[in-house]
């Protein structure tokens, strides 16, 4: 039965889902390698730009990359403390978003901070990776914590 | 390329919801631009159309344009769904452009819309955060708050900003909105109510956020024949420079590199920003619309050859960043510009004389139409005409910049990934 909401002007009810078989393509190495507790990044075989989250294809030059460890400690260089969010993530507020530098890395890595008073995190915070042992194959099977 | 002018507009008021169709919401908006120009222009003069709109998850209709290009009589003339996150309505207005000035089209209508009041607010929230990367921004906490918050706290931490003069901009808005009867919110703030008022995303407090809203706009281009026909009083807009800036999804890939100098500059003076810029402190899509845009129309000092801006405060933050990406002021120094004065009303430029999102709202594909339509009252003269309410006691005159010959309409989306800027000047 179709729930009514108002009659005047007629507002009703109505639904949408849908499931999608999502492929990671050319990127999968990063989400498998989180589960082996490793963080992957991409360096360009032509200008030696390096890529967190990792691409196949340089973004500075187009050249092909090369896969490598990422180093797991490295500093908040922004971050914000979220009391309100997309309904998905609704049931998690407060929680801090934060963008980590990494060394040797030339872009930021956009990361939950765990463990950490909501007071207490800063621009400069040294912070070091953890880990899901039961990965989602998402990017929260990592975030970081104060070093 | 050919003169593109503008000759008329209209919005309906964007509200919280608007439970009229979104096509009958389309033909409101149009009609307001229509009646404006008292029966000189018949329908059946209109080329073609632009349709603009963000989102097809917010009411799980596709092909909306279809829907609206339809009801308004308009088919089967050309038309052409344009869409770009936040920009998506400045990003109409150059497709609009593209058609007259190429010479495809004499008479273009560019209509915008959204309704988002289908959903709750954080639902809508999830949805504009699916405009970020879903493999690896959106999963990790996707709120688009969240995103321009972390934006704003590595501005304050490199160049000591402070959540005052956030404040101090949402105050502005609010205040000149109050002489706007198409404003959402008329409601005086302090500035210390808004920071004391309900944090969202530190440090982007509530009234520092836009509304999700429901809306329309539309705007009518044409070459110069057509416009010195439609408005024999030259009371009409040409649009003299545009530009668009675009940069990457993940905020996190943005360089670290140098200042694009706007048109003018000498690039020296941007030497303690080496190595620096735009990082994720900055829109660099911004910079390079506004350059675009400057280097076309002949601006090569913004705070003297530019009468009023009306900018995408989608957020308090993004206004300030968007001062010194515009050239207003100097890198870093956003909060002294407001702090000085610069951009209210009868400052060096007043920026969103009509408040703006966060006064008006933000239904993503009307919003950035919205600022073509009050740039044109502006630059007519005419925003005591359209925005006053005497029975609300709202005087629009007291938002009229006076006798303007160049404003700017800014758009954009989402962490500055398109940015859209256009220059309206007085006919010659």
């Amino acid at each position: 039965m179709t729930h009514v909401y108002n009659t005047d002007p007629l507002q009703v009810h109505r639904h949408y889902e849908i499931d999608y078989i999502h492929s990671y393509g050319e990127v999968s190495e990063f989400f498998i390698a989180l589960k082996k507790k490793k963080l992957m990044a991409t360096r360009c075989l032509s200008c030696g730009a390096t890529w967190l989250p990792p691409r196949r294809d340089c973004g500075k030059c187009g050249a092909k990359t090369e896969w490598f460890e990422a180093p797991l400690q490295g500093k908040v260089h922004t971050f914000s403390v979220l009391h309100f969010a997309a309904e998905a993530f609704l049931p998690e507020v407060p929680f801090i978003l934060a963008y980590i530098e990494l060394p040797g890395i030339d872009t930021l890595f956009l990361t939950k901070i765990k463990n950490c008073g909501l007071e207490d995190v800063y621009v400069g915070m040294p912070v070091k990776a953890k880990f899901r042992r039961l990965v989602d194959w998402t990017p929260n099977d990592i975030w970081f914590e104060p070093a | 390329m050919r003169k593109v002018c503008v000759v008329s507009g209209g919005i309906t008021k964007f509200v919280k919801a608007n439970l009229l169709t979104h096509e009958a919401m389309v033909k409101d908006a149009f009609d307001y631009a229509m009646n404006d120009l008292d029966g000189r222009l018949d329908l059946q003069d209109i080329q073609s159309t632009i349709c603009t709109y963000f989102s097809d998850h917010f009411n799980a209709q596709l092909l909306f344009d279809s829907l609206t290009q339809d009801y308004l009589a308009m088919c089967p003339r050309p038309s052409m769904r344009i869409e770009g996150g936040g920009a998506t309505g400045g990003l109409g207005i150059r497709a609009g452009y593209m058609d007259i000035a190429s010479g495809l089209s004499e008479l273009c209508l560019v209509y915008g819309f959204e309704k988002m009041s289908e959903v709750n607010t954080a639902k809508g929230n999830e949805f504009i955060a699916l405009a970020s990367d879903t493999d690896f921004d959106y999963p990790v906490g996707g709120f688009y708050s969240g995103y321009y918050a972390t934006m704003a706290m590595r501005h304050m931490s490199e160049f000591g900003t402070t959540p005052e003069q956030l404040a101090r901009i949402a105050v502005k808005n609010y205040e000149n909105a109050f002489h706007n009867r198409w404003a959402q919110k008329h409601q005086h703030w302090t500035v210390e109510e808004v920071l004391n008022a309900r944090m969202i995303s530190t440090p982007l407090t509530l009234p520092m956020v836009c509304v999700m809203s429901d809306g329309a706009a539309s705007l009518i281009l044409c070459t110069e024949e057509w416009a010195k026909k439609l408005r024999p009083k030259g009371d009409y807009a040409v649009i003299t420079g545009l530009g668009c800036g675009t940069d990457t999804m993940r905020l996190g890939d943005r360089p670290r590199g140098d200042v694009i100098p706007l048109p003018g500059e000498d690039p020296a003076k941007y030497d303690q920003f080496k190595g620096q810029w735009p990082g994720v402190h900055s829109f660099r899509a911004a910079r390079e619309a506004a350059r675009q845009a400057y280097a076309m129309a002949g601006i090569t000092d913004p705070l003297q050859q530019i009468d009023f801006v009306e900018v995408h405060d989608a957020y308090a933050s993004s206004e300030l960043q968007t001062y010194e990406d515009m050239g207003f002021c100097l890198y870093g120094e956003g909060g002294k510009w407001i702090d000085e004065g610069g951009p209210y009303i009868g400052g060096q430029v007043p920026v969103n004389p009509s408040g703006g999102l966060i006064a008006c709202g933000h239904p993503v594909g009307a919003t950035g139409i919205m600022q073509g339509v009050f740039a044109l009252w502006q630059m007519q003269g005419a925003m005591a005409k359209h925005c006053s309410d005497p029975s609300e006691g709202i005087d629009g005159s007291k938002i009229q910049i006076e006798n303007p010959q160049r404003g700017i309409i800014h758009s954009h989306a989402g962490t500055g990934t398109y940015i859209a800027v256009h220059v309206f000047e007085k006919p010659e």
